[in-house]
């Protein structure tokens, strides 16, 4: 039926037993994003580490308030991220964005999205997509921040 | 449907099989086969066949655009829209000079907001609506937020102080502070009739007297209350009344202001152009009198004509029974999820002085998801804050899932409701 296909398992999983929870020292930047239809909301920061375009994602932190999907999504977001340079990390969020927007036609490449091509389902679902969208649209910006404030200070 | 309103008759049951069928959309189904439920009509109602038929005949026979033009159609547009003025200032128990049809109630707040404001530079007569540093805005907890922002913006421009009655945590409004806060400062008191999250009637009469009082005019939302109940603006006591039309069966696109014939005289208008002038200069304009004064632009009438029909057919219903019926329907959802473990009602839990917004909040289930698995088995629910952030905060929950019901909805509805939760309960409990 369709509610297993939009709620994948692993989804569910990631919602009961979040990854890389808890707001975390050092960081770099820090942002809060709020989903203004249901007033879902993330708290998220980002440690990077290296210079430059080399930054590599040291460490993504959150606090959150909100749906299975939203949860699940940041959650499976860290993971993914946690590691890669900044440059690739910024590519696989522009991946994931464009799997959100595909209306359920792509099934994501499983090499580059992992765990995160669990949610092209919610692609079907308009009113879903922004819940998706929320911790990976809080980590753009605060690795954006973090970047311009390595870049003002070097 | 056929019936005729005996409004000394005690209330009696909706004949809803007779209802449903003038609602085309309710014989349609969604979600791989799943009959409609739809219990999202405090978000916006569906609309019969009559008042489709109304809007229709408009643009098929009439379509012109009313208040000018010296022809034949213009003539019927005219006629259509000012009759509609007339049919619901009749289903509030106001004077059609006292009805302004404005885009939908959020203007019609806007228009008073602005008028206000726009009060400062309008000359001697609209001296008593001008508000400044020292003057006080009542607002409430319960508020939607078509009328709370309006009045925070309006503060902000004119250096007013915005307080608010706050929320029992049954989601009704806090009485017993009161005469703090109802003082000579206040100049305006903006309260809900009914709320759209807790269901909860304020006494909005008991209140409008303390603000007449203290000399404080009082603006009530009606969008919650006047689809639902009964609503004569001669006992509500309120100064100004807003409506949203597509709640109460109508079309989109259209709603009403009532105020009191002396306040909209003296008001500044808010919205300017065509339609709502006397005469124009290059230096300069005069206005027409209320309603004019405040309708610029070509006239809605196939949205007002809409909106005629639908008074009409909750008239031919009988507003006493569409309450009782909705009244109906309330007392057994309260009953059927009060037994829901982990299940919280955020409003009274009694149907005394409460309409049918039923809100409420599952332990391990956030509403969205509810909502996602209520909508997988045909069952429309609205999820989030439902534009009342500030009354969500005050009852310590971050979302809420609302079930609202109307004239078409049934008993086996609200039991299907009870039958989605504890499915999405088991879901997510796994």
């Amino acid at each position: 039926m369709q509610l297993e296909s939009l709620y994948q398992e692993i989804i569910l999983d990631h919602y009961r037993r979040p990854h890389h929870k808890g707001l975390r020292e050092p960081y770099d930047a820090q942002v809060e994003h709020v989903n203004p239809v249901c007033g879902d909301e993330v708290t998220l920061r980002v440690a990077l580490s290296g210079p430059g375009t080399d930054a590599t994602v040291a460490d993504i932190s959150y606090d959150s308030l909100g749906c299975s999907i939203s949860q699940a999504s940041v959650s499976v977001m860290a993971d993914l991220l946690i590691g890669k340079r900044v440059g690739e990390a910024m590519e696989v969020c522009e991946r994931f964005l464009a799997l959100m927007q595909s209306k359920g036609a792509d099934a994501g490449e499983e090499d580059l999205l992992g765990d995160a091509v669990a949610f092209a389902g919610v692609s079907k679902y308009p009113a879903r997509i922004k819940c998706a969208l929320l911790g990976w649209m809080a980590w753009k910006d605060a690795t954006a921040q973090a970047v311009d404030k390595a870049g003002s200070i070097a | 449907m056929s019936v005729v309103a005996d409004t000394a008759a005690p209330a009696r049951p909706l004949d809803t099989d007779a209802v449903r069928a003038d609602f085309p959309i309710l014989s349609r189904t969604v979600r791989g086969g799943s009959p409609l439920v739809y219990l999202d009509s405090g978000a916006t109602s569906q609309k019969p066949r009559q008042v489709l038929d109304a809007a229709r005949a408009v643009y098929e026979r009439s379509n012109a655009a009313a208040h000018r033009g010296a022809h034949l159609l213009s003539e019927e547009a005219t006629d259509a829209y000012e009759g509609a003025r007339a049919d619901v200032a009749a289903f509030i128990g106001a004077d059609p000079g006292e009805v302004v049809f404005t885009r939908n109630a959020t203007e019609a707040v806007n228009l008073v907001a602005y008028a206000m404001s726009n009060a400062a530079t309008a000359g001697p007569q609209a001296e008593r609506f001008r508000v400044g540093s020292g003057d006080e805005i009542l607002a409430t907890e319960l508020e939607h937020h078509a009328n709370l922002v309006p009045w925070q913006q309006l503060c902000q421009r004119t250096g007013a102080t915005l307080r608010w009655i706050p929320v029992t945590p049954d989601g009704r409004l806090e009485e017993t502070g009161l005469d703090e806060l109802i003082t000579p400062r206040t100049k305006l008191v903006a309260l809900t009739a009914q709320s759209n999250v807790t269901g909860a009637i304020p006494p909005v009469a008991e209140i409008a007297a303390r603000a007449h009082r203290a000399g404080a005019l009082v603006i009530a939302d009606g969008a919650q209350a006047v689809p639902h109940h009964r609503v004569d603006v001669t006992t509500l006591g309120a100064d100004f009344l807003v409506l949203s039309a597509h709640k109460m069966l109508a079309p989109y696109g259209i709603g009403v202001l009532y105020g009191r014939r002396e306040l909209l005289e003296a008001m500044p208008p808010f919205l300017t152009g065509g339609s709502m002038i006397e005469v124009v200069r290059m230096e300069g304009s005069t206005f027409l009198p209320p309603p004019q004064r405040f309708e610029p632009g070509v006239p809605s009438v196939a949205e007002a004509a809409g909106l005629s029909a639908a008074c009409a057919y909750l008239n031919a219903l009988g507003m006493d029974n569409v309450e009782a019926h909705e009244q109906m329907l309330t007392a057994h959802a309260l009953e059927a999820l009060a037994q829901i473990p982990g299940l919280r009602i955020l409003g009274p839990a009694t149907v005394a002085d409460r309409g049918g917004a039923v809100s409420f909040t599952m332990e391990g289930v956030h509403p969205h998801d509810l909502g996602q698995v209520l909508d997988e088995r045909g069952i429309a629910v609205r999820t989030g804050h439902h534009c009342a952030w500030p009354l969500h905060r005050a009852l310590g929950v971050q979302a809420s899932t609302r079930a609202s019901f109307y004239v078409y909805n049934t008993p086996a509805e609200v039991e299907a409701l009870a039958e989605g939760i504890r499915a999405a309960q088991r879901f997510f409990s796994a």
